[in-house]
């Protein structure tokens, strides 16, 4: 600890001093973080001690740590002393009573959207407590899933469950000391999902619907572990179009995939949280660690995502090349406007021969919003025979909005073959007059263009996130040409 | 059916249109030719709706309706069809995916029931076969990759489908050899019902040789300085544009 600044050392141990008595009992802790709280937390969730030691251990690590500011977002510093770590689910208290209390404008959205009633109601955090027919939706799941031999559960269950599989392979893709964000979420990870699909198993759907309402209020620092055994197949569809309810400004998340020989992992992401109002007030800073291992041979792991929410995003989801034969891929749309700032793209790291990546990036600016694509593709000095193709395009929309692109190249091994593509449009007034002149509507025709520039995306998703997506997108963009 | 009188326009503040009139009846196919520079293709856009264009008199009249106060795609709904010099590219985007959403467009401005798949289809299929287009290009993306010649006929093909009161091609016949040239110009015969309405910008005569038109007009300095039959084309074939330029100098 010598080489911490003393201001900081005096406060934690100015915490420590204060104790810690919250009684076990309680629902919530009072803001700020301490090695009391980790233990509250661990307790509170009647976790192992192996979990509490190493929660202790990022904890440690954490404190010598410095937030990174390498990224092209600004914001103002963030007091993670200010930041409650636990408390219970939401009180049903002040939650609105039924939707005509919600705003209107959310409602409005959620039809836009297509979400069946119930599930606005949940989504919008209204207090229901019946028991809705999802909840037998989700025993059929359960018993479909548990039929095949697949583990769904969340995180917290799986630390009490199935302790070796957790021991064997949290943190072996994501270090604890692997950055700053994902340190503090080793620390103080509330809760996420953990998946299992053993050997030659193809899990028998697509692990979306249950996820939707499974995971719900996980919190802001969620953890997510994916195991692909030898010869299976998963397809993970996280998040979800619909804005949600959320009062938590920070989000760190962790995600961690394993793939074993032959195995494949296909990962799908729609991430539509508060991007803040048109001034930049308010709005979910999204600071997310990806990272998928493609641990076995012939093994392969593809990100998909769609961004258009939050204020800030800081993300990058990657691949790790280390079976010979392994195959990366990174699919992504991210779209900025208003004040947005997103910052995000993939590193492929190819370790094994004969490793394949691909990493097709779709950047949207819109208003004042600015778009960064941040990418690495590293060809150690093993990997034979590398591939690489990126494609990285951007399209602006309005002339304030900014998009830059930062591709980091690295090869130490001469027979790689990397092949990187870029190109930034604008929605050119041609092409606007050209659709409306045959009968199409401005707005539709700016959605036209963007859906067709976001197409080689899209066509990665599963048709009904796709479809989702795509009218998320023109949402989205709503008024964005005045 | 279109009605153009004392029609000026400039762009950023130079004066292109001069006072341009021109009548245009059911039924009838109008060339409108003329030295580069002379404002035919200013013309084609004012009447479908382009922005840039400073219109300082005058007045533009369609079936009554004055079609300087409607947006572009409501013109289209009137019935205002322009097949473009330069085709724009619009990648990712499905070419019979854009035309659907066009002709619903339509549709739904003129109070009509929209098309389902099946129904839209039908129509695409019967006009492939008419316009000729190689099935190919209707399931790429709108003029990506086209060559100019299948841009052209792309744009053929759409008038068919979209069936415009009135069509305008603008230079339709720059960039196609003779059997582009020919096909476009069997297109456009076809679809020569007594009723619609076209007008011919070009610059040559030779698409006159394919689309025969009821009048021809010379359009130059802004102005039109000599109407007449398919004659008058030949005429320009022979002489050039010069002799007019001057007879209107002195005029």
């Amino acid at each position: 600890m010598a080489s911490q600044p003393q201001e900081i050392d005096e406060f934690v141990a100015q915490k420590y001093e204060a104790g810690f008595y919250t009684d076990i009992e309680q629902d919530s802790v009072p803001p700020g973080l301490d090695p009391g709280v980790i233990e509250f937390i661990s307790k509170k969730k009647g976790e192992p001690q192996w979990m509490l030691d190493w929660r202790l251990k990022a904890y440690e690590r954490w404190l010598k740590m410095d937030e990174p500011n390498w990224a092209h977002v600004n914001y103002a510093p963030i007091d993670l002393q200010a930041i409650s770590y636990f408390s219970a689910p939401k009180s049903q208290e002040n939650a609105p009573k039924s939707l005509d209390e919600v705003d209107p404008e959310l409602i409005a959205t959620y039809e836009k959207l297509g979400i069946p009633l119930e599930e606005q109601k949940m989504l919008a955090g209204v207090a229901v407590d019946m028991v809705f027919d999802s909840v037998s939706v989700l025993t059929t799941f359960k018993e479909k899933l548990a039929e095949a031999g697949v583990i769904f559960c969340s995180f917290s269950e799986a630390v009490i469950e199935y302790p070796e599989l957790i021991q064997q392979y949290l943190g072996s893709v994501v270090p604890v000391t692997d950055n700053y964000f994902a340190a503090l979420n080793s620390a103080v990870f509330t809760d996420g999902s953990f998946v299992f699909i053993p050997k030659n198993t193809r899990c028998p759907m697509e692990l979306s619907t249950y996820f939707r309402i499974n995971a719900m209020n996980t919190g802001q620092f969620e953890r997510t572990l994916i195991i692909a055994e030898s010869g299976s197949h998963v397809s993970y569809l996280e998040g979800c179009t619909a804005p949600m309810r959320d009062e938590n400004q920070l989000h760190a998340a962790v995600v961690e995939l394993v793939a074993l020989d032959d195995a494949e992992i296909k990962y799908s992401t729609v991430q539509n949280w508060y991007p803040g109002d048109e001034n930049g007030i308010g709005g979910i800073y999204n600071f997310v660690t990806k990272r998928g291992d493609c641990r076995g041979k012939n093994s392969k792991i593809s990100w998909t995502q769609v961004e258009t929410g939050s204020a800030i995003t800081w993300k990058y989801p990657s691949c790790i090349l280390k079976g010979d034969n392994s195959v990366g891929e990174f699919y992504s749309v991210a779209l900025a406007r208003n004040l947005q700032q997103a910052d995000t793209g993939t590193k492929m790291v190819h370790l094994g021969r004969n490793t394949r990546s691909t990493i097709i990036s779709k950047g949207i600016s819109a208003d004042r919003g600015q778009n960064s694509y941040r990418g690495l593709v590293r060809i150690a000095k093993g990997a034979t025979n590398a591939r690489n193709y990126t494609q990285c395009d951007s399209l602006l929309i309005g002339d304030r909005s900014g998009a830059h692109t930062f591709p980091y190249v690295e090869v130490k091994n001469s027979s790689a073959q990397i092949e990187h593509e870029a190109s930034t449009s604008k929605i050119s007034d041609d092409q606007l007059f050209y659709l409306r002149q045959r009968g199409i509507r401005d707005e539709d025709a700016i959605n036209m263009i963007v859906n067709g520039f976001c197409r080689d995306v899209f066509k990665e998703l599963p048709m009904e996130f796709a479809i989702e997506a795509q009218k998320l997108l023109s949402i989205s963009l709503e008024g964005s040409i005045g | 059916m279109l009605e153009i009188n004392n029609l000026q326009v400039s762009v950023e503040n130079k004066p292109i249109l001069k006072g341009l009139n021109l009548s245009v009846g059911p039924g009838e196919v109008h060339a409108i030719m003329g030295p580069n520079g002379s404002g035919k293709s200013t013309l084609a856009h004012i009447v479908a709706g382009r922005d840039g264009y400073q219109i300082t008199g005058g007045s533009v009249t369609f079936n009554g309706k004055d079609l300087l106060e409607l947006a572009p795609e409501e013109r289209a709904g009137e019935g205002v069809f322009l097949a473009f010099q330069y085709p724009v590219e619009i990648p990712g985007v499905n070419n019979v995916y854009m035309l659907k959403a066009a002709l619903n467009g339509i549709r739904q401005y003129r109070g009509q029931a929209e098309l389902d798949a099946v129904e839209f289809l039908k129509i695409v299929k019967a006009k492939t076969k008419a316009v000729g287009i190689d099935n190919s290009l209707l399931n790429r993306p709108v003029n990506t990759g086209f060559s100019g010649g299948e841009k052209k006929r792309n744009e053929v093909f759409q008038m068919s489908v979209l069936e415009p009161h009135l069509a305008i091609l603008d230079e339709t016949d720059s960039g196609l050899d003779i059997d582009a040239l020919k096909a476009v110009g069997d297109g456009v015969n076809q679809l020569r019902d007594g009723k619609r309405s076209f007008i011919i910008v070009t610059h040559y005569q030779r698409l006159l040789d394919y689309i025969v038109p009821d009048f021809v007009h010379v359009l130059s300095n802004g102005q039109i300085v000599r109407s007449g039959d398919k004659n008058l084309a030949l005429e320009l074939e022979d002489r050039g544009y010069d002799w007019l330029k001057d007879e209107a100098n002195v005029g």
